[in-house]
């Protein structure tokens, strides 16, 4: 039951009303207004300029994009990283799928299993990537080891020091820390779809995994949408993660986007043109941003928003 | 009777389950095996799995190779428990606000908040070291705090909008009609209510606040003592020797206090998720 809020609401109080909404908002605002969106301002002014180490600099107008357009290498950087997205965010939403599902199923144990899943996800990103550089280690990680073991290779194997196997080794470390995440919000959102619907479809001779792909997945679309959209986010700046298991090595295999932009402005100290790589990012997420929210919105209509 | 299945099942869901935690637990297995290596082993080759020199020497000696170790494990709860404190002192009004009130700018300004959510801090350390160093705050504890806060705003509006979207309307309307003004309704009606709700975002706020503290912490603070457990574990780089063992050690040992907190706080977390965050 709705209040008729039209004929009870004043003018007055509807001021009132955005008044004190704004006075709950500022404070929240302010802050992001200050840490977040001057930084990004000044960013932006950067990435007209020259700046390197030093007070000195000019403005160069668009030298710096010019120059990221011109630039094949960073052409590549920029397909690497959306490669880097795609497949770490599938692999991220298949795995958490499937644990998901797992660990709804009615079996003795699975309050246990629910806790073991989460460690990645609750330490420090950091101390994770410590673990995995140690696995990934050719002379005394586990992973080597047992490849030897299994005559699978016949001596140590650097997982981090060769192009391709540096790469799909730092995704398999990025979809390990996001995946605990995924999984425990379709969890969630599992245990919230109507257990009638299933019985309903129980009844009439409905197989297990009819009902998953009619009820389940149609149900746990919009936050299979959500956490598509959060673990892209993610995924694409994601920078501990690389960053302390290869540095964006070898040979740029493992440079994303994000990398790119924090090697150009710290290691090379090439401040204005580090600002213009952290531009393109920032519109880049933006366009990705507003093409989601338009698919949630078709996606939501499609399956019914509740 | 829907939900029985027959043995093969169980047995293919356990089994499938077995591959899904080794995958996730292998890490700390394998820190937990380097850490009982004596350091001469770590680099034996051929590689061996097992051996009879293991010890638990490393989890005594790494208190003396970096003396400050239980002081890192205490900044890493602290830094995350304030954060998760000055977050929810932003969010809580904010999100309500954005539940229940209606003003202009509305969906523009909450586009805004999750806009926010797009960057993580390394694309914006160059401002924001001189964002810190004009307010003061560079080498304290605030300079891993502040930008902790900003960046876990956005989450935590997300998260507790959609549970105060689910208290029921007809409760705030009987407090005004009884003459409530809006802060002691929002205090005495709508928080009681939202405690799950606020539980949940807690422990979101406080599990982003802890996972992240690598990166400010080494580019925005220079002090030892303020340093989170991330950025001291990297002390056991010595300039001779990296005692490896050790540091795998005291990483498990320092995430050790956390990991317990959460074998208590997850059934919450996945009842609270259920109930509310997860409406889209």
């Amino acid at each position: 039951m709705k209040p008729p809020t039209n004929s009870i609401q004043t003018r007055s109080t509807r001021v009132s009303q955005s008044t004190f909404a704004w006075l709950l908002i500022a404070p929240a605002m302010l802050f992001i207004a200050i840490i977040v969106a001057w930084p990004l301002a000044e960013t932006l002014r950067l990435s007209f300029t020259d700046t390197r180490i030093g007070p000195n600099y000019s403005y160069v107008g668009v030298e710096n994009y010019q120059d990221l357009a011109d630039s094949r290498k960073f052409k590549q950087t920029v397909s690497r990283t959306f490669y880097w997205m795609f497949l770490s965010v599938s692999l991220k939403l298949i795995l958490g799928l499937i644990g998901a599902t797992l660990l709804n199923a009615a079996i003795p144990g699975r309050a246990l299993f629910r806790i073991l899943i989460l460690p990645p996800w609750v330490i420090p990103i950091a101390i994770g990537m410590i673990g995995w550089l140690w696995l990934y280690n050719g002379a005394f990680g586990l992973l080597s080891g047992v490849m030897q073991y299994l005559g699978i290779v016949d001596k140590s194997y650097e997982f981090l020091a060769y192009k391709q196997s540096a790469f799909y080794s730092a995704v398999v470390a990025d979809v390990w820390v996001g995946v605990p995440m995924v999984t425990l919000f379709f969890l969630a959102a599992m245990q919230g779809v109507n257990r009638d619907l299933y019985e309903a479809a129980w009844v009439d001779g409905a197989s297990r995994w009819y009902r998953f792909r009619r009820i389940t997945i149609p149900q746990i679309m919009p936050v299979i949408i959500s956490m598509s959209l959060l673990s892209a986010i993610f995924t694409f700046n994601s920078f501990e993660i690389i960053w302390i298991l290869t540095e964006g090595g070898p040979r740029s295999a493992t440079t994303t986007m994000i990398i790119d932009s924090y090697k150009t402005a710290f290691s090379s100290r090439k401040f204005g043109e580090g600002a213009a790589r952290t531009i393109v990012i920032v519109c880049l997420l933006g366009l990705f941003s507003v093409v989601y929210i338009w698919l949630l919105s078709k996606v939501s209509r499609y399956y019914g928003s509740k | 009777m829907m939900d029985r299945y027959s043995i093969w099942q169980v047995i293919g869901i356990y089994a499938a389950l077995v591959v899904f935690l080794i995958f996730l637990l292998l890490p700390f297995f394998e820190m937990f095996m380097a850490s009982l290596r004596p350091l001469e082993h770590l680099f034996r080759s051929p590689y061996q799995f097992w051996s009879d020199d293991f010890s638990f020497k490393a989890y005594s000696d790494m208190w003396e190779t970096v003396p400050l170790l239980g002081r890192y494990i205490f900044n890493s709860v602290f830094i995350a428990t304030v954060v998760t404190l000055i977050t929810l002192i932003f969010v809580v009004p904010a999100s309500y606000a954005y539940a229940r009130l209606d003003f202009p700018f509305k969906n523009i300004s909450l586009s805004i908040f999750l806009g926010v959510n797009m960057f993580t801090g390394a694309v914006l350390l160059i401002p924001l070291y001189r964002v810190m160093a004009a307010l003061g705050i560079l080498n304290t504890y605030w300079a891993m705090i502040v930008p902790g806060v900003a960046f876990l705003i956005p989450t935590g509006i997300w998260l507790l909008r959609s549970y105060f979207e689910k208290i029921p309307v007809e409760l705030e309307e009987a407090a005004f009609m009884d003459g409530a003004s809006r802060i002691y309704t929002l205090r005495r009606v709508v928080l009681p209510l939202a405690i799950p709700g606020l539980v949940v975002v807690s422990i979101a706020v406080f599990i982003g606040a802890y996972a992240q503290q690598f990166l400010f912490a080494i580019t925005f603070n220079q002090t030892r003592e303020y340093q989170p457990l991330p950025a001291g574990l990297f002390e056991f780089i010595g300039y001779q020797s990296v005692t490896w063992n050790e540091m795998m050690a005291a990483a498990l040992t320092g995430v050790l206090p956390v990991m317990i907190i959460f074998l208590f706080l997850q059934k919450y977390l996945v009842a609270g998720l259920t109930a509310g965050a997860v409406k889209e």
